[in-house]
């Protein structure tokens, strides 16, 4: 069990909260004193009241369907993406032929292709699902390739002369030591999924707190816009704190950390 | 030894004779590029003997070891194991317990399931009989306290034995063991000197063992071949001839130093020529 001292909690989260807590103040005072108008920007207390007076839509409503189309995106990255990985560290042909497009695809920008992700899907929760699965794939994919790809010429040599397979090789040395990569894959992989479910749902659609942030935006609803951005971006570190904590326990059950 | 040599149902010195290289010898790379690593290399190891390999950085010792345990092919000659000529690498894949410089423990295992992992890739006998089996060497192996601990948490005396009996588990009758204590101070070297010493006679086993250090391969060797590697001489046998058992304070009689030095102006002398 780790234990966390308060002052070392002080010590490495202390300044950038002291930093917030003093950004949030000045903020607070100037959008009080009216110097900048509400619409354009509005007071952190009018965002929380916000956040409280919408309470229902947002929770019941916006964030269950984000947070459908965030898991479900990322379910099928993990899913594609570490098969995929695999297949490209088993097979050479595979990976010479795959990893430039997969590079490619990263380019494009996915704000242009969302008309047809439309036509495609409509506007069904898919052509979300679309968008996140195409953000959030890559850092899988590569995660799991570079991290089997890691030289263990050493332990496979080792493994030949117990007689082993490639696959009992793979099984016994090459995911174990693809792990630590893997995750920082996954790391990367949910964050972006919140950032893709969001475009998604600016591109059409009807739920969602993409949706809702860019409908209030419309209405200069300025406070309830940036209620729901603030729930978004706590979804996105709640997200990447249950992998990292998940990360943590595998590895560490591993005996990985002394 | 020769008790076993007389009791051997083959009856012959074939039978009795756990490698026989032939002219072996091996290069890097291919055409112009071609650099020899060494040739015309011939030795002998008979069963239940304790042989080291000893010669300078680069002479190509590990590789002979590679190819023994049929990591490698050789450009040419021919290797015998156990009386049957081997016809590739591949097919002795298995068939010899090889242990690398580095211990290459696992470093997510525990020390009970290191050892465990050459049972797992064949499950030859019920899971059970294996843990029952490892744990009888880890007691022989004066490690039964560290059945659970991970290799971090180990000195590197006792990784390095963990490595040996994960050789040892892996049920083979020869064992390749390559510098095991090459990376160790001093101090740790010269007690798993003593602690192989006193275990090895008791293992039953057949080992070839490389060292850079003479006093280690007078100590716990019945014979020693010197390797020159390319640069001519090929390989050299040398017998010390002290009586087993032996005890770990052989080193200070006049006679291993003798032997010591003669051994050194052997080596000395092969790299003049």
């Amino acid at each position: 069990m780790i234990t966390v001292s308060p002052r070392r909690l002080i010590q490495d989260y202390g300044p950038s909260a002291l930093l917030a807590v003093l950004t949030l103040a000045v903020w607070e005072t100037v959008a009080r004193l009216g110097l900048i108008p509400p619409f354009i920007l509005p007071a952190p207390s009018a965002v929380w009241m916000a956040l409280i007076e919408e309470r229902s839509l947002l929770f019941g409503v916006h964030l269950p369907a984000t947070l459908l189309e965030v898991l479900t995106g990322f379910a099928l990255s993990v899913g594609c993406g570490s098969l995929l990985g695999t297949g490209m560290h088993l097979f050479r042909p595979l990976a010479k032929a795959l990893y430039p497009l997969l590079v490619i695809s990263q380019t494009i920008p996915l704000i242009a292709l969302s008309p047809l992700f439309i036509m495609w899907f409509g506007y069904t929760i898919w052509s979300k699902v679309a968008v996140v699965f195409l953000t959030a794939f890559f850092p899988v994919v590569i995660g799991t390739y570079d991290g089997l790809s890691k030289n263990t010429d050493g332990y496979r040599e080792l493994l030949l002369t117990f007689g082993a397979n490639r696959w009992q090789i793979l099984r016994k040395v090459g995911v174990p030591l693809a792990l630590p990569s893997f995750f920082s894959g996954l790391k990367l992989s949910v964050v972006y999924c919140v950032i893709g479910a969001t475009i998604g749902e600016w591109l059409g659609g009807s739920q969602g707190l993409g949706y809702f942030s860019r409908r209030m935006a419309g209405n200069l609803q300025s406070a309830k816009m940036f209620a729901a951005v603030v729930l978004l971006s706590a979804l996105g570190i709640l997200l990447f704190l249950s992998v990292a904590g998940l990360e943590k326990i595998i590895l560490k059950k591993r005996g990985r950390y002394s | 030894m020769f008790v076993r040599l007389l009791i051997d149902p083959g009856g012959g010195f074939l039978h009795s004779l756990m490698i026989n290289l032939t002219n072996l010898s091996y290069a890097f790379g291919s055409g112009s590029s071609r650099a020899l690593v060494f040739s015309e290399l011939s030795m002998n190891v008979r069963r239940g003997e304790f042989i080291s390999v000893v010669g300078a950085s680069g002479c190509g010792k590990s590789t002979l070891f590679k190819i023994i345990a049929g990591l490698l092919e050789p450009a040419s000659g021919s290797l015998t194991l156990n009386g049957v000529e081997s016809t590739s690498a591949a097919q002795r894949l298995g068939r010899v317990a090889y242990m690398p410089q580095q211990d290459l423990l696992l470093p997510w295992r525990t020390v009970l399931d290191n050892c465990l992992l050459p049972w797992e890739l064949k499950r030859s006998v019920p899971k059970a009989d294996a843990v029952t089996q490892i744990r009888t060497l880890l007691g022989r192996f004066g490690l039964t306290e560290t059945e659970g601990a991970y290799p971090h948490e180990l000195s590197g005396g006792m990784r390095q034995r963990v490595a040996v009996l994960r050789t040892v588990a892996a049920g083979n009758e020869l064992l390749l063991l390559d510098e095991p204590f090459g990376a160790l101070d001093a101090i740790t070297k010269r007690a798993l000197q003593i602690w192989l010493l006193e275990l090895w006679s008791e293992l039953d086993k057949t080992v070839l063992f490389i060292t850079h250090d003479l006093e280690e391969a007078l100590l716990l060797s019945d014979r020693i071949y010197l390797m020159t590697g390319s640069q001519g001489g090929g390989i050299q046998e040398f017998t010390s001839g002290l009586p087993r058992p032996r005890h770990h304070t052989l080193n200070y009689e006049p006679q291993f130093a003798a032997l010591r030095q003669e051994l050194e102006l052997k080596l000395y002398d092969n790299r003049l020529t």
